[in-house]
């Protein structure tokens, strides 16, 4: 078995791969650094990640995927998921190796796995984008806290600016402990030192903005009068709204 | 803002539940500096009530006072429920505030009659006049127009809504006369047509100038309510067949009858809404706009009505089996189209990598072709599976609607291997 070790980057994994091309040795596994091996291991090779190299891997790739495509590897990157480092690194192979290209070829496993990954982020960043609740702060600053299972918040960074451009939030990824803050000009990245801002989703009373209650207690009222109780469908409520993301609604609270 | 709107909230949400349409799509708006929000083509919900309908667009009434009598309608002048009445003003920071805490995507506006329809029209477009003008918002606008409401006012609402709608409500026009004695057909499609008019004519003028103001960019929409008169699923189906024929019609939207109005002998006494029939309806309005299908070949005067334990392709597809079985390797994408269980996205996926390999029925399982239904009017590049023909389409309609046992239920068949105490 060979097995390449890597700082678990993405500029790292494309290094990882032109080495390997390099060396003419593809790895079974890839392992963080340090990361205990399984038995029998013939091979065991440290990658050090390389911006020159992954660079090059990277506009071989321009070449040879189209955008979409190049966009679905970072999808499926940000998924976080186990094995899926591996799954990037078979299908660059594969996509290198190939004459044709082999983006739609579903009868593929790879291929087809890869977008279904990324169906999956994308299906996330939309719930995001829906689910997202603003609560306003004392500082005029609307803060929203989120827990996505992937690492979906960057990607909803675009929609958001765009849409919310004349006010000042901070969307908060309350698992991965780091966030966004727009400040009417710029989105930079932050990480809050201490957790007391909110309990249970919400904004600490203290830190509210004066009618923040009153609006929050208004758009329960309208959600709560929505409902036709003669078509109660709880089934459907929740395929649409898993219950993973009613901590942080403000009409669920 | 006051404590008291909380109750008018309440009380103008309850009457504007009943109409169906939320759709934000159609029209895409980027934010431009010093305005509010933006407008993104695909729609977005934002959440769903327990009865599992989106909360899109914040659904309301300018007022709930009516001067007609619809029998269908909560509304209506004769019911008893409780009244109120909007400011321009309140409505304005109602939508922007729920807006900026991303509860919704925009705003439908809809209300009730006061006085005559161009008095209560002219205080609609004030509204969203008011949002897109003064505080330059950029969210979706969906408005009602009021039938009977002047042409003028219609092109003035056009250049702020993104869809304008009118709502037919009843399908035959002699319903509509025996529900709703002040109305007729007539009152809802002109509105409709100088919807259609606008919409065409700033068409026109943006090809010839970039900078010509746009008119209901998302076009229009309507609704029929389903199951409170006589009318069959083909005069319906027609109804809507005929007015997608309109350039500017977007949507026909099917709202099943919620037996509101209890003490009114023309309508029917239903216990529950006809949900099934309303979601039949929607999947022959989807085999129309997305599926190739004629109308006349979902309804004719031999099946004047939708089966309502079978989906209306699968349908079509027993009445048929001469069509079957369709080859996946070889059959073009609009024969594809037409095999029940597969849909808009699994034909693409099946066209597009049946270039690459010869599909057989476990590379369509794997792409997540559901194969339920589409077993029995297929084959592919595997020895000839059972299909339609092999046997008879009702043989077919019984296996697939057959209910199942389903496995946490006490299945008496079975010899339990633990003896109850």
């Amino acid at each position: 078995m060979i097995i390449f070790h890597y700082d678990k980057t993405f500029e790292g994994l494309l290094t990882a791969v032109f080495d390997a091309y390099n060396r003419k040795t593809f790895p079974d596994k890839l392992l963080r650094v340090e990361e205990l091996e399984p038995l029998f291991v013939d091979v065991s090779y440290r990658v050090i990640t390389d911006e020159e190299k992954s660079s090059r891997v990277w506009k071989r790739l321009e070449k040879k995927l189209s955008p979409i495509t190049r966009n679905m590897l970072s999808y499926v990157w940000m998924s976080e998921l186990a094995g899926s480092d591996e799954l990037i690194f078979r299908y660059v192979r594969k996509a290198l190796d190939s004459k044709q290209s082999i983006e739609m070829n579903f009868a593929d496993n790879d291929v087809l796995e890869m977008r279904n990954v990324a169906q999956k982020v994308n299906k996330e960043k939309h719930r995001l984008i829906e689910l997202v609740r603003f609560q306003k702060a004392a500082d005029d600053i609307f803060f929203a806290p989120v827990s996505p299972d992937h690492n979906s918040l960057p990607l909803t960074l675009e929609h958001f600016t765009d849409r919310f451009a004349d006010q000042k939030w901070i969307i908060y990824d309350t698992k991965r402990n780091y966030g966004y803050y727009y400040d009417l000009k710029t989105v930079t990245e932050m990480t809050l030192d201490s957790n007391n801002h909110f309990t249970e989703g919400k904004l600490n009373e203290k830190l509210m903005a004066e009618d923040e209650k009153l609006f929050q207690e208004l758009w329960r009222g309208y959600f709560k009068s929505m409902t036709i109780k003669e078509r109660i469908n709880l089934k459907l409520q929740q395929q649409h709204m898993p219950k993973r993301y009613w901590k942080y609604l403000t009409e669920k609270q | 803002m006051k404590e008291e709107t909380l109750e008018k909230l309440k009380t103008l949400a309850e009457s504007a539940k009943y109409d169906v349409s939320c759709s934000s799509s159609g029209t895409t708006r980027k934010n431009t500096p010093g305005s509010i929000g933006s407008t993104a083509g695909w729609g977005i919900c934002h959440s769903f009530t327990e009865d599992g309908r989106c909360v899109s667009l914040l659904k309301i009434m300018l007022t709930n006072y009516c001067i007609y009598d619809c029998a269908y309608c909560i509304n209506r002048r004769n019911n008893d429920i409780r009244r109120a009445t909007f400011s321009v003003e309140e409505l304005v920071e109602l939508t922007i505030e729920f807006y900026r805490r991303n509860y919704i995507e925009g705003l439908f506006l809809s209300s009730g009659v006061i006085n005559n329809p161009d008095y209560t029209m002219e205080r609609m477009v004030r509204v969203i006049k008011q949002l897109r003008t003064v505080h330059r918002y950029n969210g979706y606008i969906h408005m009602k127009s009021i039938p009977g409401a002047s042409e003028l006012l219609v092109r003035e609402a056009g250049l702020y809504a993104d869809r304008l709608s009118v709502n037919i409500e009843i399908p035959t026009e002699q319903n509509l006369k025996m529900l709703a004695p002040e109305k007729d057909h007539k009152s809802v499609f002109a509105p409709m047509l100088y919807i259609q008019q606008g919409v065409l004519e700033s068409g026109e003028e943006r090809r010839k100038f970039n900078s010509a103001p746009r008119f209901a960019p998302a076009g229009q929409s309507t609704q029929m309510i389903i199951g409170a008169t006589d009318d069959t699923d083909k005069q319906i189906l027609n109804v809507s067949a005929s007015i997608y024929q309109r350039p500017s019609m977007k949507r026909v939207y099917y709202s099943g009858y919620i037996p509101i109005n209890t003490n009114d002998n023309r309508l029917p006494a239903l216990i529950k809404p006809p949900l099934v029939r309303e979601n039949r309806l929607y999947q022959a309005d989807w085999l129309m706009r997305f599926y190739e299908f004629n109308v006349d070949e979902i309804v004719d005067d031999k099946f004047p009505n939708l089966d309502l334990e079978i989906d209306p392709k699968l349908s079509w597809a027993l009445r048929h089996p001469e069509q079957f079985p369709v080859d996946i390797n070889k059959a073009d994408y609009s024969q594809i189209l037409r095999i029940p269980g597969i849909g808009v996205k699994s034909a693409k996926m099946i066209v597009v990598t049946r270039r690459y390999a010869r599909l057989t029925s476990e590379s369509l399982k794997k792409m997540g072709v559901s194969l339920k239904k589409a077993q029995y009017f297929i084959t592919c590049n595997e020895l000839a599976a059972f299909n339609v023909n092999d046997t008879s389409p009702e043989y077919v309609r019984r296996i697939l609607t057959e209910k199942k046992m389903s496995k946490g239920k006490d299945n008496k068949h079975q010899t339990a291997l633990i003896f109850p105490e």
